[in-house]
């Protein structure tokens, strides 16, 4: 949409409309809140990874000063979560504390320290239950339930498809891998940690203000737990310090500080401290994945056949879409003749999994990356060009049933291939030294909107007047991405005035639109449409004012930056006075927009699973170091190239794919999510949970393609998540480069690398049954 | 409250101005100045001395505000990221943070130009290893630091961005 026109702002390097209250300190984010006469809270977290909660005493507690309420469970019994179909998380556990860490009760007191003391004189009585750690034993384990209302053992979510005929595929290949992977889990660690305050006031209105990407969906949650009229309950998302899907569930500390502020008239404050961030988790899933490639002979990807065993945690959380992302999602930018995936998550006794940037489609994006370097090796294929003859192409149908718009993956391909010297250098560096490439997929929103419902997706009001202020009510939340500035720079775009001149009012349900969230890399591609259409509404009513002043075509008009004029005429004015000739024409100014949920997706249950109105598409080019004494690998550059449809800002879409890069590159190399055989977490801290500092980041080079889509708001989708992908595999395909080994589990720590290039000489055993080696590796691990 | 130790009274040069709070001995420094003083700029990301983001700079070196006892700082000239800004100017070091993009979140960039600002003040002129190595101490989790080193460097005089905006700044001065 919106081709051929000039544009003044779309486009531009412009800074964020906030970027200098973050840059001063002034930006107020949930834990620089401060109401008269807070309470601070704090929650009892269950030692246990599975215990029963007999009794909860307490009467030592209540008698510590400066205590002033207590919660339990039975209190706030409902059960919610962020998908509707499986809710079964509580705010404080009422019967079953279900991981080290599960939530179990709460103090509210005159401050921090009085209700940290006053949680150790709560008496729970436990009975402690066998916890179930690994995900394969949880898998054939049939009496010991961690939900008791599952329908089949601990299974969370199984999701089998198939499209056309694998095994048919595979009898026409000319080279197959057949590999076990394992992905380890890893968790978001923004660095700001959960933080909620909830006032109940006199008149019976509850506000709660959270560090949280999905307003919406704790304002529904809210409402239902605490049996208050959606209509009496507002939230509000302050400036939020990152989130990376690790805030996109409803957590139990916005529960908590709501109805301990109804229990005791007061506002009530939770931070959650660093250790309980690890616990909160919703981060990426453990995935063992058996991955069977097949190429033609010609290198055509015949079949692809995956088995996924996903650890989903103590909780469901988005965990029905994980399922089905692991396979949903892998249907380009590649042609797959065949295709069949069976993926199953399981519940275990640990924190629970969830969204994490690239939901689902990581890990299973990582296998079939490297397995398709695997078997187009077998080919003598180049890796590059073994991707390029895959290619889906644009305005193409996935072989599950998704339409592809815009794809910019070839060239996305051919800059990698040129910027990291791939035909000069590949293969050509000595052994120790390679390069790699990877490709990948993403969605940008989903069409699929968590609850059924014909509402959109998206809102967006505007207020404009006499004084030439431009007022924009956007529901979306910014958690560093710009969302914040998008709707400036789009709606200064459609009606010419200077994004400076535009106040945008955000993220919260009592003022703003509905807005589903920042997940899915929806927010830019939907919330952009909303603005596009309220933009041009105001448009056509600024112009035709302007129009019967001037005596011209309204066509003839237009604006930029602030002032309204005729092209290659004297006709001139500001977009003040364009505003006031508007007004008085047509009475009080205002605009809504919307985006409103397509209807897309395959014809077959959970088809609209993985549906998007536009894909993007991302390839990286890799070159590594590797000491073959020692293990230890660096990545000397990384070349990351991202079809992002239109960059609405250059600068924050490197920003979003070298963010991207980072935290792929950090699974690969460090990050791990590990437990000790009793379900607690071997490290919760960021000094034993390593994540790259400044030091261990490659440098990178961010490229940006432009395949201009045809639904996205001045031709964009989304920036993100995509690029995430394939930094993993591109490492992996790139270590194989090096020095010939294929590394298979994540994170590639030297010491496997080490081992695995000691025995790389030696014949390898027979591969046995997936079941077989699942267990066996769960065994080892644990 | 009852039974805890009684509060200490302190004098800090906060932002060059004189503040006296009233802190329990086990107060960190973090905690005097978030919500004694209400200077809620530094943040607490860890409250371990991990993340980097509560740095201040305590007479002129940056330090972790959050593993540093508040009652240990008695008389010392303590400046936020409040106090970066200068004569109604930000900092050279916050504009080139909010022009190059590298402020996304915000979260940790409090501690992040603090740690920057100390650099160029004791190196005005660093390579990009000494900018690296002067900022490892601040984690950041959404920009791959990539653009944040290319603010040091545009703050330091050493880049020019190829594209600006060239229009004066948005947002208001501090």
């Amino acid at each position: 949409m919106s081709f051929g026109k000039k544009l003044n702002v779309v486009g531009r390097r412009l800074r964020k409309v906030d970027g200098l209250q973050k840059a001063t300190g002034a930006a107020v984010y949930a834990d620089d809140i401060k109401l008269p006469r807070m309470l601070h809270c704090k929650i009892l977290r269950s030692p246990h990874a599975h215990a029963r909660i007999k009794r909860i005493d307490f009467s030592r507690c209540l008698e510590h000063p400066g205590v002033v309420a207590v919660l339990e469970g039975k209190e706030i019994p409902t059960r919610y979560g962020v998908i509707p179909w499986t809710p079964d998380e509580q705010a404080l556990a009422a019967d079953k504390a279900r991981f080290v860490g599960d939530e179990v009760a709460a103090v509210a007191a005159e401050d921090e320290l009085a209700a940290e003391e006053a949680l150790e004189l709560i008496d729970v009585e436990y009975e402690v239950l066998p916890p179930l750690i690994d995900p394969a034993e949880a898998l054939r384990e049939q009496r010991i339930k961690i939900h008791e209302g599952s329908k089949q053992g601990n299974i969370s979510k199984h999701v089998e498809l198939s499209f056309g005929d694998v095994a048919a595929g595979f009898d026409r290949c000319a080279a197959i891998a057949d590999e076990t992977f394992y992905y380890e889990g890893s968790t978001h660690t923004p660095i700001e940690p959960h933080c909620a305050i909830g006032n109940y006031d006199a008149d019976g209105n509850l506000t709660v203000w959270s560090s949280t990407q999905i307003p919406h969906y704790v304002h529904r949650e809210l409402s239902r737990v605490l049996e208050l009229p959606e209509a009496r309950v507002r939230v509000i998302q302050p400036f939020l310090g990152g989130a990376f899907g690790g805030k996109s569930d409803p957590f139990s500390l916005e529960f908590v500080v709501a109805k301990l502020s109804m229990k005791t008239g007061r506002p009530v404050k939770c931070l959650f401290t660093r250790e309980e961030v690890f616990w909160a988790h919703r981060g990426r899933h453990p995935m063992k994945m058996r991955f069977k490639v097949g190429l033609s002979e010609t290198g055509r990807i015949e079949s692809v056949d995956s088995k996924i065993l996903i650890d989903g945690g103590a909780y469901s959380s988005f965990g029905l879409v994980t399922a089905y992302y692991a396979g949903q999602l892998l249907t380009g930018p590649y042609q797959f003749g065949a295709y069949h995936f069976d993926s199953t998550r399981v519940f275990t006794n640990k924190p629970p999994c969830g969204p994490k940037r690239g939901h689902g489609s990581v890990q299973p994006r990582f296998a079939f990356e490297v397995a398709l370097d695997m078997a187009a090796e077998k080919l003598g294929l180049d890796p590059i060009e073994v991707r390029r003859r895959n290619f889906i192409g644009e305005n193409v149908k996935t072989i599950n049933g998704q339409l592809i718009t815009s794809n910019g993956f070839l060239r996305c391909l051919d800059l990698v291939e040129k910027a990291s010297g791939w035909k000069e250098r590949k293969g050509k560096l000595g052994f120790g030294r390679g390069l790699g490439v990877a490709g990948s997929m993403y969605i940008s929103g989903t069409a699929y909107p968590v609850y059924p419902n014909e509402m959109p997706q998206a809102g967006i009001q505007v207020k404009l007047d006499r004084s030439g202020k431009v007022t924009i009510f956007s529901g979306a939340s910014d958690i560093g991405q710009g969302s914040n500035s998008v709707p400036a720079y789009l709606i200064a775009e459609e009606i010419g005035c200077d994004p400076r001149d535009c106040l945008v009012v955000v993220s919260d349900t009592d003022l703003t639109p509905v807005d589903l969230g920042a997940y899915s890399s929806r927010v830019t591609f939907m919330l952009g449409i909303a603005c596009v259409e309220a933009g041009r509404k105001l448009w056509a009513q600024i112009s035709a004012a302007v129009a019967e002043k001037w005596g011209v075509e309204a066509a003839r008009i237009e604006g930029s930056l602030g002032t309204i004029f005729v092209p290659e005429t004297a006709l001139s004015m500001s977009f003040k006075e364009a505003v006031r000739l508007a007004e008085a024409k047509f009475g009080t100014l205002g605009a809504t927009g919307s985006y409103r949920t397509e209807k897309l997706g395959g014809d077959y249950r959970g088809g609209t699973i993985g549906a998007s109105p536009a894909y993007s598409f991302t390839a990286h080019a890799v070159e590594v170091q590797v000491d073959p004494e020692t293990g230890i690998w660096t990545v000397e550059r990384v070349w990351a190239a991202h079809d992002c449809g239109k960059a609405l800002n250059p600068t924050l879409v490197e920003g979003q794919i070298e963010g991207s890069v980072y935290m792929g590159y950090a699974e690969a190399a460090m990050e791990e999510m590990t437990y000790l055989p009793s379900g607690l977490h071997r490290g919760p801290s960021l000094l034993d949970y390593r994540i790259p500092t400044s030091l261990d980041t490659p440098e990178l080079t961010a490229m940006i393609v432009e395949s201009g889509d045809p639904k996205g708001p001045y031709g964009a989708k989304e920036a993100g998540e995509g690029p995430l992908h394939p930094v993993i595999p591109a490492i992996s395909n790139a270590i194989h480069d090096a020095v010939g080994i294929w590394l298979t589990e994540l994170p590639f720590h030297p010491g496997k690398l080490l081992r695995l290039l000691r025995e790389k000489d030696k014949p390898r055993a027979p591969v046995p049954p997936v079941e077989e080696r699942i267990s066996a590796a769960g065994e080892s691990r644990a | 409250m009852l039974g805890r130790p009684q509060k200490i009274l302190i004098s800090l040069d906060l932002n060059g101005q004189r503040y006296e709070l009233a802190v329990e001995p086990r107060s960190t420094l973090l905690e005097a100045i978030r919500y004694a003083a209400g200077l809620t700029g530094s943040k607490q990301g860890c409250d371990k001395g991990d993340c980097g983001a509560c740095t201040v700079l305590s007479n002129g070196a940056p330090i972790l505000s959050c593993i540093s006892l508040a009652v240990e700082h008695q008389g010392d000239r303590i400046t936020t990221i409040e106090g970066l800004a200068h004569g109604g100017k930000v900092h050279p070091v916050q504009d080139a943070f909010d022009l190059c993009g590298a402020l996304q979140c915000g979260f940790c960039q409090s501690g992040m130009m603090i740690s920057a600002a100390a650099l160029l003040e004791r190196n005005p002129k660093p390579t990009r290893e000494q900018i690296k190595e002067a900022l490892s101490g601040n984690l950041c989790r959404c920009t791959g630091y990539t653009k944040i080193l290319e603010a040091v460097e545009v703050a330091s005089g050493q880049r020019q961005l190829a594209e600006l905006d060239p229009r004066p700044t948005t947002g208001s001065p501090a």
